[in-house]
């Protein structure tokens, strides 16, 4: 028996039971029951499974539950803080970024790990960041000026 | 074609004619109070067999034996919150939204106290299905006629309270009001204790769009919080206790059937449950590796039959045609006449490639048994339809069927059939537990189905002035949606050809409307060129419909038409047309890239008209997602196969729009509050194809008359354009 792999999951010590070689993103949806984060390709082409690794967006289709061995994840389950959407969340709720919104989850992580990167991106930055998500309804002009109201909104935060 | 709303022709599109037609009511009404609680429910009937068709019931027409047919209801509880009852389904469509404004607009209350129970068999009343645009035009009338018949008695209930008639009160923001006194009762006061059930009269009078007031207005996606938390719990994020994962070896090619399989290795792996019947091999396993690797040590031994490529696609299509489904010609005076006097003489030849729906939610589906009836979660478009697929399938009648659609992540008309639902309950049935199937990307590219390819010959001719003669349109395979000419033809040949298709096909956003606007509205650019006429200019002359005309003159007129050409590789088109009452024109301006000629798309304006508009933001959202997807299939989407394969069947070899292709998006809405709505989850999509053909056209000299249009860029035939 291999030792149990731990992961610190949206500010929780986890404790995987899923062999180490499972997919992240199965054992987080499965195991965990964090059903936000999605199954769009499992290729590493969509997006949809976009989580945060130690802060830095990647696919979670493509990485194993070994990976995931002491670091820290954030889902979309983990941007909400206190009852407060984070300020990319109400982004997209005010801008009405979404149709089927299947894509949205990934879409926010992509985003989110933008932003901490790169507060005041330009339009072609967002492009650039957001260039390996897919969204199939076609909303991807809203998605940019969500992401743009979200960098305002959090620069007038912290300054 | 006139300035009257179009009218409905009363036949199903060509792809929907497999729709499941059985009469089903899951919760009986005498049980409705018992599930429901205390309080006023209105049943709405179907109006005429053509709307008993979409919901409620199929009857042959003219058989007026049979009862009225329940198609929707409403429930007014003793919190007066209203709860309504539809068989369509939301998908991105936003049709939950905009029907709960309808129902919330005339009964008048917050757009907060309705809530939608939709695609769900056993609580909903029958429905053909979410498809072909219906949802606003024959599903929001009919929710609303229940929603003035409740109004109605709440009058007259509050009328009888107050013994007084209902035309000296007031009924708003969930209240009736005595216009008299000022006194007024809520809603939840009038139906506590109540338990009223009315069938709806035929012909309850509606509001009309200029009166509306919840309606008409911007609204925001309801529930619209779950999605941006990942609470949402779409079809595989279903988690039942128990749950087994379920995996289907695929044949290695189309048209491969099943000589023997081995099953012992995989009957080997732990807590797998293998199932073959016929040609069906799958497993079910507690986890989805331990499927996977099921899956894999199953040895089985296929014969393959030879499969057409899509290297001879054209010609294949053409040289197969379907006697048997094959269609009438509309005939209008003589088209060899028409040519014969015609100044010019054109004909030319287009096609169109075989695309998938690709919707980023994969066919997915939950079931499970409990005491021999079987509940199903798909992501759906046909609930009843699967319904009845799944009773059929296992040999039990309907009610022992429940279907459930939560809203799903997408589906553009690919989601009719019930392949996953059908997969997972039939190893659900083998290992007695509930079992959960998840397309793979690969799987739904391969075994889904797809956008029919298609093969459209166009002969025409004009007069002098560019008044055109004859107008000969011959559809080979990509179907009959759009294919009428909306231009002013005296003499008219069209005609679909059924093909005998060598892959799966089935719907998509807009059906065939998009090949025949494709087809048509490149050749009028042609022919506008041969008449040395401006193209806008062009279709006017040739054009009396006036809502197809305020379409294309805003649109022009937004965008700037004519424009001059600034830059070397620049080049502007337009097209348009008329479908599903809906009227669209987009212009389009593109870029060529001197080296790659890369053709990128710089900015669209697309001018839509469909009645009163229900929700204008949501609308917007319809209308430039519309433009987005429509991008993938005009410039670079395209299914390839060979030897029974699908070659390019994964995101990195098929190429969908990215942030990167998006252009500037212009979207025009024209409110026509003098006209009924009508759907326009499709139409929009029509007009960019040819746009962009045309656009390259002006741009380089070169015409395109295959889509997609230029998946590897384009030669430009002048240099200096």
């Amino acid at each position: 028996m291999t030792e149990p792999i731990h992961a610190q999951i949206n500010g929780k010590n986890r404790v995987f039971e899923s062999a180490p070689d499972t997919t992240l993103l199965f054992a987080l949806r499965e195991e965990l029951g964090l059903t936000g984060t999605k199954y769009g390709c499992g290729e590493g082409q969509c997006g949809a499974c976009t989580i945060l690794l130690n802060r830095t967006p990647r696919r979670s289709c493509q990485l194993s539950v070994s990976d995931a061995a002491g670091k820290s994840i954030i889902t979309i389950e983990g941007f909400e803080q206190h009852g407060q959407l984070h300020p990319v969340q109400q982004a997209f709720l005010d801008q009405g970024a979404f149709q089927c919104a299947y894509c949205t989850s990934g879409m926010i992580a992509s985003s989110v790990a933008l932003l901490q990167k790169n507060p005041n991106p330009s339009a072609p930055e967002i492009v650039q960041a957001l260039q390996g998500n897919i969204c199939r309804c076609g909303t991807h002009p809203r998605i940019i000026a969500a992401v743009q109201q979200a960098a305002k909104a959090m620069r007038g935060r912290t300054s | 074609m006139s300035a009257e709303p179009e009218k409905f022709v009363p036949e199903p599109e060509r792809y929907e004619l497999r729709s499941s037609s059985i009469h089903h009511f899951g919760l009986q009404r005498r049980d409705f109070f018992k599930v429901m609680g205390a309080g006023i429910a209105i049943f709405t009937v179907a109006a005429s067999p053509l709307s008993a068709q979409e919901s409620g019931a199929r009857r042959q027409p003219g058989d007026q034996n049979q009862p009225k047919d329940i198609s929707s209801w409403l429930h007014i509880n003793d919190d007066g919150m209203v709860t309504v009852f539809t068989g369509k389904v939301e998908v991105g469509q936003n049709t939950r939204t905009t029907l709960a404004q309808s129902v919330a607009d005339e009964l008048r209350v917050p757009l907060e106290s309705v809530r939608m129970v939709m695609g769900d068999t056993a609580l909903t009343p029958f429905d053909m299905g979410t498809f072909g645009s219906r949802s606003t035009p024959y599903m929001s009338p009919q929710l609303r006629r229940a929603a003035s018949a409740a109004r109605d008695l709440l009058l007259a209930q509050a009328a009888a309270e107050w013994r007084t008639t209902p035309d000296k009160l007031q009924a708003s923001e969930g209240k009736i009001t005595n216009r008299a006194t000022g006194a007024a009762f809520t809603y939840a006061q009038l139906a506590r204790g109540k338990t009223l059930a009315h069938d709806l009269p035929d012909a309850d009078p509606i509001t009309p769009p200029a009166e509306w007031t919840v309606a008409g207005k911007s609204a925001p996606k309801l529930d619209a919080r779950a999605f941006v938390t990942g609470q949402h719990q779409y079809t595989p994020d279903l988690r039942p206790a128990g749950l087994l994962y379920g995996k289907v070896l695929r044949p290695p090619a189309f048209g491969a059937t099943l000589v023997a399989a081995d099953l012992a290795a995989a009957q080997a792996v732990a807590g797998v449950a293998v199932v073959r019947d016929g040609d069906f091999v799958a497993v079910a396993a507690p986890t989805e590796r331990a499927a996977e690797k099921a899956v894999a040590a199953i040895h089985a031994e296929w014969k393959n039959t030879p499969q057409p490529s899509s290297k001879e696609l054209y010609s294949y299509l053409k040289k197969n045609l379907n006697a048997e489904e094959s269609q009438k010609p509309h005939e209008k005076g003589s088209v060899a006449q028409g040519l014969a006097s015609a100044a010019q003489r054109h004909e030319q030849t287009y096609t169109v490639a075989y695309i998938a729906h690709t919707p980023l939610e994969p066919r997915a589906a939950v079931a499970e048994w409990q005491d021999e009836k079987l509940t199903v979660y798909t992501g759906s478009q046909r609930p009843f339809g699967i319904q009845e697929e799944l009773a059929s399938t296992f040999h039990i009648p309907k009610d022992r069927v429940r279907v459930i659609v939560p809203d799903t992540g997408s589906a553009y008309g690919g989601k009719h059939t019930g392949d996953a639902a059908l997969e997972a309950a039939r190893l659900a049935r083998a290992a007695n537990r509930p079992v959960k199937i998840v397309w793979t990307r690969e799987e739904e590219f391969t075994w889904s189905y797809f956008r029919p390819a298609g093969v459209i010959e166009i002969k025409s001719g004009i007069e002098p002035d560019g008044k055109l003669t004859a107008w000969e349109f011959h559809n080979y395979n990509s179907g009959g949606s759009g294919i009428q000419t909306p231009y002013d033809v005296p003499n008219q040949f069209i005609q679909f050809h059924p093909v005998n298709s060598p892959l799966r096909q089935g719907s998509y956003r807009g059906l065939a409307a998009t090949a025949n606007h494709f087809a048509r509205e490149s050749f009028m650019d042609e022919l506008a060129h041969a008449a040395q006429i401006d193209p806008l200019e062009f279709r006017i002359k040739n054009l009396s419909d006036p809502r197809l005309r305020a379409v294309f003159e805003s649109a022009a007129k937004s965008f700037g038409w004519p424009q001059k050409k600034s830059q070397p590789g620049q080049g502007f088109g337009m097209g348009g047309g008329v479908e599903k009452g809906g009227y669209v024109a987009t212009c389009a301006e593109i870029s060529v890239q001197p080296n790659s000629g890369e053709v990128r798309v710089v900015r669209i304006v697309t001018a839509f008209e469909c009645g009163a508009i229900v929700n204008p933001d949501g609308l917007r959202n319809q209308v430039i997602g519309a433009n987005v997807m429509g991008l993938g299939g005009a410039l670079f989407e395209s299914i390839e196969f060979e030897n029974g394969r699908i070659s390019n069947p994964h995101f990195a070899e098929y190429r969908v729009p990215r942030f990167r292709d998006i252009p500037k998006i212009d979207a025009i809405l024209l409110d026509r509050k003098d006209l009924p709505p009508a759907g326009a989850g499709e139409t929009p999509i029509v007009g960019l194809a040819p746009a962009i053909g045309n656009a390259v056209f002006d741009a380089t000299g070169t015409r395109l008359r295959a889509l997609p249009l230029a998946p590897r860029g384009v030669a430009s035939q002048k240099p200096n354009a």
